[in-house]
């Protein structure tokens, strides 16, 4: 017998787990059909999960921490016991703005730190403070910003104005000059550059090289009453990460993606993400970044507790919680490590022997404790080359800098 | 109460802004989720927004209601939050509305219930057009197959319909696909017209 499971999503490449999970069998080698149900705001993906029109939804990590925490609308415990993968958000500026930084686009992205600074300083000569579209104030693309323009002395909350708009409107705002750029997860970023609108400025993967993207998000009851069928889920998603992951198949993924139902973009703009093949500016060949957009290797989809406590310690950073203990404990409780390993108990998935780790503190790939075979972690450092300790975040965060 | 409809469908919006005075609100505004809306609606100060559930806009209105000093801050709910039937009913017409909180449940309850019920007779009507829409088109392909075979095989209007029918019952096929593939075979040969 299947059992049919609703999961609501948003039209993103990095929806490419869940497609595929459908499209290419996974799901029904495990008794399951994949309902995926395209939405177009945060908010309404967000409303349905709470509501329970879907059983599971594809959410911003921050998101998902910020409605256990009760900072949004239709507050709600929620339980991420998987991510669907990390990095794949670019931050892209209109090209007059982009004048004022290092001209080879090449370098521009490999110096993050130089560009922020650069960065800062054009904002002084843009005709405006510069609007730049973030798709919510709860995503992994907003604290990933906030801590990069802070890095370089920038107040995102005084200095730049940040607007949100969903993914899908950003080009069309960006051409009715609403925003001067945007940082959005692909294929947007990808579209106005080759609509010749923008250029791209920095690369999630280069500000935090195993940057926490989007998550597989369920109303905690309803994991804790169907662990069956959550366990059948990951399985399928898992297998599916791996074909994803894999360049032989980057093609065919990125002609699934491209689908109407899908997230309805050309398919060589999808490719680009997949395949690490950044076009930063217009008609110029592509920047090779391998490790642009991650499913599977290096146990990408493992949910970190000290990956739920790093997006805490932002929201508490920008004043959007207040710290206490209690809070600690909510946030770090909603991914969900225990779940995942049982779910994959059996399977050949390489398993993190621990459930928290430094965060940023590996330069180079490195071999880890695991349950089964063998696990490479990947070098995950912030560009500033900070390390949080989930146990110290108070240390952590006196470590800022004041802004303004 | 001041009543703000956010909504880029024209028609949509008319069919709730009706109903809505109908019942005796008679202080609305309809705003397109376009340019500085969120502005406009700051200066608005509404008790009630409504807005389509499907509206990608929705993400940029939530952030507004949290950042937003000149308004008292609304609340998201579906009609009766405690009953999950409504709730249920209201996510399915696609309604989403945001309450300035403090505005009694009982005032707003109307409201909201009568927003669901037009957002729905506007599906209704949303989904006959549709419907008119394919029977048109259908009606254009089974037109274009009936003139080919009249062409190809001297048939009378009458009879090149009935050899479209009897064929499509035949193969236990709808009319329209039998004079899809006639033409897409005509095509195909060459002999399309």
């Amino acid at each position: 017998m299947t059992t049919p499971l609703k999961i609501a999503f948003l039209p993103l490449t990095d929806a490419a787990v869940l497609v595929a999970a459908q499209e290419r069998g996974f799901a029904e080698e495990e008794g399951l059909r994949l309902d995926l149900i395209r939405t177009t705001s945060w908010a309404t993906l967000r409303d349905r999960l709470v509501f329970g029109q879907v059983h599971a939804a594809q959410m911003l990590a921050p998101l998902a921490v910020a409605v256990t925490l009760g900072l949004s609308q239709q507050p709600a415990a929620l339980a991420a016991p998987y991510k669907l993968g990390v990095n794949g958000n670019m931050l892209v500026m209109a090209s007059d703005f982009a004048k004022a930084l290092e001209p080879d686009v090449a370098a521009r992205l490999a110096d993050p730190l130089g560009t922020a600074h650069d960065f800062a300083a054009a904002i002084g000569l843009w005709r405006r403070k510069p609007i730049i579209g973030v798709v919510h104030r709860f995503s992994s693309h907003s604290l990933m910003l906030r801590y990069w323009l802070a890095s370089a002395g920038v107040d995102p909350d005084k200095d730049v104005v940040l607007r949100v708009l969903p993914p899908s409107l950003t080009v069309e705002a960006m051409r009715a000059g609403e925003i001067d750029g945007f940082i959005a997860g692909e294929p947007w970023g990808s579209a106005a550059v080759e609509a010749g609108l923008a250029e791209t400025v920095a690369i999630g993967e280069r500000i935090w090289r195993r940057g926490v993207e989007k998550v597989l998000a369920f109303r905690e009851s309803w994991l804790e009453e169907n662990p069956e069928t959550v366990d059948r889920l990951l399985r399928a998603l898992a297998r599916a990460a791996a074909w994803c992951d894999d360049p032989a198949h980057h093609g065919a993924l990125a002609d699934l993606l491209a689908d109407p139902r899908y997230v309805d973009q050309p398919a060589e703009l999808i490719g680009r993400a997949l395949n690490g093949q950044i076009v930063a500016r217009a008609g110029e060949a592509p920047i090779a970044n391998p490790d642009f957009m991650l499913f599977s290797r290096e146990a990408t989809s493992f949910p970190w507790r000290s990956q739920a406590l790093w997006i805490y310690s932002q929201l508490v950073r920008w004043g959007m919680v207040e710290h206490d203990a209690a809070s600690v404990a909510k946030a770090g409780g909603v991914f969900r490590p225990d779940v995942y390993r049982q779910a994959l108990a059996d399977s050949d998935v390489a398993m993190p022997g621990a459930s928290m780790k430094l965060e940023g503190a590996m330069d180079l790939p490195l071999a880890v404790g695991s349950r089964r075979g063998e696990l490479t972690l990947g070098p995950d450092r912030f560009f500033d080359g900070r390390v949080f300790d989930p146990d110290r975040i108070e240390d952590y965060l006196a470590g800022f800098a004041p802004t303004g | 109460m001041r009543i703000v409809i956010i909504d880029d469908s024209g028609l949509r919006a008319t069919v709730l802004e009706e109903g809505l005075r109908e019942a005796g609100y008679d202080d609305i505004h309809i705003v397109p989720p376009r340019g500085a809306f969120v502005a406009r609606l700051e200066r608005m100060a509404p008790d009630v927004v409504l807005m389509d559930l499907g509206s990608p806009s929705r993400d940029t209105l939530e952030e507004m209601l949290i950042v937003s000093r000149a308004l008292a801050k609304p609340i998201a709910m579906f009609v009766d939050q405690s009953d999950d039937s409504m709730i249920g009913a209201a996510i399915d017409a696609g309604v989403s509305a945001y309450v300035v909180d403090g505005l009694r449940k009982e005032r707003v309850k109307p409201v909201l219930e009568l927003a669901v019920r037009r957002f729905n007779a506007f599906a209704k009507i949303q989904g006959e057009l549709d419907e008119a829409r394919t029977a048109l088109s259908d009606r254009k392909i089974i037109d274009r197959a009936k003139s080919i075979l009249m062409n190809q095989r001297s048939l009378s209007e009458q009879d090149a319909y009935a050899l479209l029918r009897s064929s499509a019952m035949n193969q236990g096929k709808k009319i329209v696909e039998v004079a899809q593939a006639l033409i897409t075979a005509s095509d195909l040969l060459g002999g399309g017209l």
